[in-house]
């Protein structure tokens, strides 16, 4: 990362000694990734100053108070109004309290007293670029969730839309009486009606998960989590549906087999994969899920003989509320959000999750987690 | 006393709640309607032939499915309107204008409706068009 430090003092002797004391330096900082190095611009007064400073080159200043023909506050005062993304640091020899008091008020953030040895300089610049870079950071990132949490928001409303919409035709059928005035009529109507107003709640439901997930919200539980048990109660509860389209389930836990986590979390990951497995299977197909362990890491897979996915498919399907529409889809319900939470679950973990699939054959996702602390 | 019978529309469309609705409210106007959900199920049942109107979606299980669909039908039954429904317009801003000379030579259909499409709008729509 570079920074572009501007020097304005009406010394030249100044200029060029600050310039070659920092044109070399390499400076790293806790909790920032990148080196940084430093460009000098150099100003010999306020005009020069501004000019430089309207050209976007300084990140950080090192403004003498005392420039001939223009106060030092006064720059302060312009970079005020230009809305000066930098740092300030004041050089000056005429240091009394008052002087400090309203640059600070001002915005300059330090001050170096005249004459400074250029170790003093290196130190008040080291401090000013890492209060400059740690506050850009914190304002990106501030950036970056308002522009996820407003997409989010456009996302959702776009997709309550249709089934509002669905609903909302639906009762104007009945209110036209369209189809009659006997109520046996619409019995279609108010079926559908009901399954887009469970889509809608799931979807409201699995927002508000994955919301929690994303803000940390969630007060984990942490123990330990017997996976033979947590496995089985998944499977069973999962078992009608399996049954309802003859689909065969076969589950495969190692002996004994225990991690550390939160048992809410565990059980969505199980739930997600096997529903899954079971939506998107064909009648009489068979799932399989196997559970083992290798170098601390917990190893699931889940296996379907379903209508799989073409690679493009795959590429797309952890986006938030992807669902895969095509022929064979057509009549599944879901949110689109159960494989985002599931991500999110499983970076909890530390973890991992892929997939394998052959289209009109077959679908196995894997997922890695870590074990953690367990006798 | 002549009886009349009843006009037959296929509706197209790959939102099941969307063609209940469209079939039902068509079906109360006193049409005989068949519907279909892709443009692969459409066009076997375009074969089979009788339909005086069509109403279709402009995008099903491919982007331009509606779109080819319509292609296809005016070159077998270039007498029978079809009215093309898209939501295009209110996810892109994109207008459809088949009065615009341009629009008519790529998109073939005989009007275009953006949804959510009143249900009067339609039936006065596919009344002036069998007229």
């Amino acid at each position: 990362m570079t920074v572009r430090v501007l020097v304005v003092d009406d010394e030249a002797g100044i200029r060029t000694a600050i310039k070659r004391a920092i044109e070399n330096v390499r400076e790293r900082f806790d909790g920032i990734d990148e080196e940084i190095i430093y460009e000098t611009v150099l100003a010999e007064d306020g005009d020069a100053c501004l000019k430089h400073l309207s050209d976007g080159l300084g990140d950080i200043v090192l403004l003498d108070y005392k420039l001939p023909g223009v106060d030092g506050l006064e720059i302060l005062r312009r970079l005020g109004q230009m809305k000066h993304d930098g740092v300030v640091v004041m050089m000056t020899a005429y240091a009394s309290l008052e002087t400090a008091i309203d640059a600070t008020k001002l915005g300059a953030y330090d001050f170096l007293a005249k004459p400074f040895t250029l170790d003093e300089m290196r130190y008040s610049l080291r401090k000013a670029t890492q209060h400059l870079v740690l506050r850009r950071q914190a304002e990106q990132l501030a950036a970056e969730k308002k522009q996820v949490r407003f997409q989010f928001i456009s996302v959702l409303a776009h997709e309550l839309k249709s089934p509002l919409g669905a609903v909302e035709g639906y009762l104007r059928i009945i209110k036209d009486q369209v189809a009659g005035d006997t109520i046996e009529a619409y019995s279609d109507v108010v079926d559908r009606s009901l399954v887009r107003l469970e889509g809608m709640r799931k979807l409201i439901f699995d927002l508000l998960e994955l919301t929690r997930l994303e803000s940390g919200q969630k007060e984990r539980d942490l123990r330990q989590i017997d996976l033979n048990e947590i496995v089985a109660y998944c499977a069973e509860s999962v078992q009608t549906q399996a049954a309802e389209r003859g689909i065969h389930l076969s589950v495969k836990v190692a002996d004994g087999l225990k991690m550390f986590g939160d048992r809410t979390e565990l059980e969505i990951i199980f739930n997600n994969l096997l529903t899954n497995a079971v939506k998107y299977n064909r009648d009489s197909g068979s799932v399989t899920l196997k559970v083992g362990a290798k170098a601390g890491k917990i190893s699931i897979t889940c296996a379907d003989t379903g209508i799989g996915m073409k690679p493009e498919e795959v590429d797309r399907l952890f986006g938030e509320f992807v669902r895969i529409k095509n022929e064979k889809t057509k009549h599944i319900t879901g949110s689109g959000l159960g494989l985002s939470i599931l991500k999110k679950i499983v970076s909890l973990y530390d973890g991992s999750i892929s997939v394998k699939s052959i289209p009109a054959e077959k679908t196995t996702f894997t997922v890695k987690l870590t074990q953690g602390d367990v006798p | 006393m002549s009886q009349t019978k009843a006009k037959r529309i296929i509706v197209v469309d790959d939102d099941a709640d969307y063609v209940l609705q469209t079939k039902m409210r068509l079906e109360g106007a006193g049409y005989e309607v068949t519907t279909a959900d892709s443009r692969a199920s459409a066009r076997e049942l375009v074969e089979i032939g009788g339909f005086d109107l069509a109403v279709i979606d402009l995008m099903m299980e491919e982007m331009d499915a509606g779109f080819m669909l319509a292609h296809e039908m005016k070159k077998k039954h270039p007498d029978m309107p079809i009215i093309m429904i898209t939501s295009v317009t209110a996810e892109t801003g994109i207008y459809f204008n088949t009065q615009d000379s341009g629009a008519n030579s790529w998109i073939k259909a005989d009007l275009v409706l953006a949804k959510p499409v009143r249900p009067e709008q339609l039936l006065e729509q596919i009344a002036r068009l069998l007229a």
